[in-house]
């Protein structure tokens, strides 16, 4: 009886086995290793040469940047959102663009930016431009928000729908303006959602490498595009795997960190 | 006793056209119990709701303490609310909840323990500061919520439907204690609530509501005794209500017999309604009662038996008796003249008042 439950789980653990563990074994053995075998030089020529560490930095400043920029725009247009009229038509349309294949959507801001795009033209009207804007770092961060928009507007959505009007009415009833009945009451209750939000974009947002290449002009490297570097191009596998496993470590912190700060509130005791 | 809060010509419609009030006037004096008595869908929840704050009539003004506050913010009018699901913060403990007003107010730490303490106690919590909101029963956070609305010290206290959520037992405590805490306080109450037991056993004075209307307003006395209508009189306790006709001054006819009433200033000869209270009429044997009935049914309640009989003219009625009696005897049914009640089709409270004034010498 016991048995016969356990056959469905084997497509799912050879997916596992597959696609999650055996890579990951993979690249952790890649690291580890040379022409001659094992070795830690890797490790010790990421964690010494200012190159790599510049790269993190930088992966993590321009992750940081995307995810902040994603949120203040999220948590606003979420809030609207919980408040309006036809909720499923206007959600319909956030999610939308997550249909579209992201290849095709960075294609497409490559023509509305470039010299001949849809924003010089327009600019062109008063007479300014053309401009710049391929191939910065501003219209780098600008895609990146703009396809990482829908991770972080559902679950912050999500979280608002779920605070009861009434416990708002309720702050607004003991005397609290707009401003305190958001941050003593809206904030904390929906920060769960934010957490998710932050977790769904952030991490993604550290291994980016199409648009640093598509939209930035490679002149953004992350982690995400010296890894595509050293498999694709110098086809150093040992070093591209070595940037991997950190990647996964430093992701993992995120995770841990961001989802501790959601579970523990400071208890506070009080003595009548 | 100087008035609170008053409501002139107050209409409420919403953007779907529904007409939830038409042109509601009221008038609470201070440091009384009030209750909006209604079913569902009667607006008594949106004559709080716009005390309140929380909606804007369509027309007519809300004045408080002599103060035009129609568009006044929630968040600034001296009135607190207790919510029907209790709305208490998740987030917070029940410190953090009844502080939560004082703190806004940025009052200082050692008052706003002292007050938080005091408040607790009322409600009889004494101990819980610290406990999660998700820790207590309903109960109690009924009382956190009574708690975090009077320690603010409102002059009025409006509470919606604040205990339906309870079981029976617990409800009738709360009844007992939202009044006394009333009385011990002195401010305003006006309770929301479609339970009219509840209503009778707590209020001052209730202002009974159907579709948007108000229907009668008065003591729980006045209410149960002198119905203006037929909706008022089924909805407020259990009645016999049957049709009749004036015959002159204190005297009615129904059911082919004439009785004597203490109604008068009616027309004679217009159609009128009649109402019985089961408990006003008394079995006895049928040589001695004013009706001749047969006894169709008997329901043991606890505390009385309810009885239903059906009299010579086929017309049901309903009898609370604390005897038993048997099923398919015959019984006549004694009242007195006081016992019956006479409405007439149409009459609008003051009308009513009025007419009882002419002939009661307006005591």
């Amino acid at each position: 009886m016991k048995k016969r439950k356990l056959i469905f789980l084997v497509p799912y653990l050879a997916w596992i086995a597959l696609f999650v563990i055996m890579p990951i074994i993979l690249i952790t053995v890649y690291a580890f290793r040379d022409e001659h075998g094992f070795t830690l030089s890797n490790f010790s020529q990421f964690f010494t040469n200012g190159t790599f560490l510049r790269m993190t930095l930088n992966s993590f400043w321009y992750a940081f940047l995307i995810t902040a920029l994603t949120l203040l725009i999220s948590y606003p247009t979420a809030y609207i959102l919980s408040r309006m009229k036809n909720q499923q038509f206007w959600l319909l349309l956030i999610i939308l663009p997550t249909w579209i294949n992201l290849l095709l959507k960075a294609y497409a801001f490559i023509g509305i930016f470039g010299k001949g795009g849809l924003v010089n033209s327009f600019l062109g009207l008063f007479g300014i431009g053309p401009a710049n804007i391929l191939f910065t770092n501003a219209a780098f961060i600008f895609v990146a928000a703009y396809i990482e928009l829908p991770f972080m507007i559902l679950p912050i959505y999500n979280a608002i729908c779920d605070v009861d009007p009434a416990v708002m009415q309720a702050a607004s009833d003991l005397g609290a303006n707009k401003w305190q009945a958001f941050k003593r009451v809206l904030w904390p209750l929906s920060k769960s959602g934010v957490q998710a939000g932050i977790e769904a974009v952030f991490i993604p947002s550290l291994s980016l490498f199409m648009l640093t290449r598509l939209i930035g002009g490679n002149r953004v490297i992350t982690l995400g595009t010296a890894i595509e570097e050293y498999f694709m191009t110098t086809m150093n596998w040992s070093m591209g795997s070595t940037i991997g496993v950190v990647l996964i470590f430093l992701m993992i912190i995120v995770m841990i960190s961001t989802s501790s700060s959601a579970s523990r509130r400071k208890k506070r005791e009080v003595k009548l | 006793m100087s008035n609170i809060i008053k409501l002139e010509h107050v209409k409420k419609q919403y953007d779907d056209g529904f007409v939830a009030l038409k042109d509601i006037n009221i008038t609470i004096e201070s440091g009384k119990f009030y209750s909006l008595l209604g079913p569902s869908g009667s607006g008594k929840t949106t004559i709080l709701r716009i005390i309140a704050g929380f909606s804007e009539p369509t027309e007519g003004r809300v004045l408080f303490d002599g103060q035009d506050i129609t568009h006044l913010d929630a968040s600034k009018r001296q009135l607190n609310t207790v919510f029907q699901n209790y709305a208490l913060f998740p987030h917070m403990n029940v410190y953090d909840n009844v502080a939560f007003g004082l703190q806004l107010k940025k009052k200082e730490k050692n008052e706003i323990k002292k007050a938080v303490k005091d408040a607790l106690h009322m409600v009889q919590l004494d101990g819980f500061a610290n406990r999660e909101i998700a820790e207590l029963s309903g109960g109690q956070q009924q009382r956190v919520a009574i708690a975090r609305a009077l320690v603010n010290e409102p002059k009025v206290l409006l509470l919606d439907e604040s205990l339906s959520a309870l079981d029976k037992r617990l409800r009738k405590d709360m009844q007992f204690e939202l009044r006394e805490i009333q009385k011990k306080l002195g401010i305003t109450f006006i309770f929301v609530t479609h339970d009219q037991e509840e209503a009778l056993a707590m209020s001052d004075e209730i202002f009974v509501l159907n579709e948007g209307k108000i229907q009668q307003s008065g003591s729980p006395v006045d209410i149960y005794d002198e119905p203006v209508n037929d909706f008022v009189a089924r909805f407020i306790g259990d009645s016999n209500i049957l049709n009749g006709r004036m015959v002159k001054d204190f005297e009615v006819e129904f059911g082919n017999h004439t009785f004597e009433c203490a109604d008068a200033g009616i027309k004679p000869g217009e159609r009128v309604e009649v109402v019985l209270r089961p408990e006003d009429l008394d079995i006895t044997s049928v040589d001695k009662g004013k009706l001749h009935v047969r006894v169709e049914s008997q329901l043991f309640l606890g505390d009385h038996f309810e009885i239903k009989a059906i009299d010579t003219d086929e017309n049901e009625w309903l009898i609370h008796s604390t005897n038993s009696t048997k099923v398919g005897k015959e019984v006549g049914l004694y009242f007195d003249p006081e016992d019956i009640h006479v409405m007439r089709f149409g009459e609008s409270e003051a009308e009513f008042d009025k007419r009882l004034e002419s002939y009661e010498g307006g005591d």
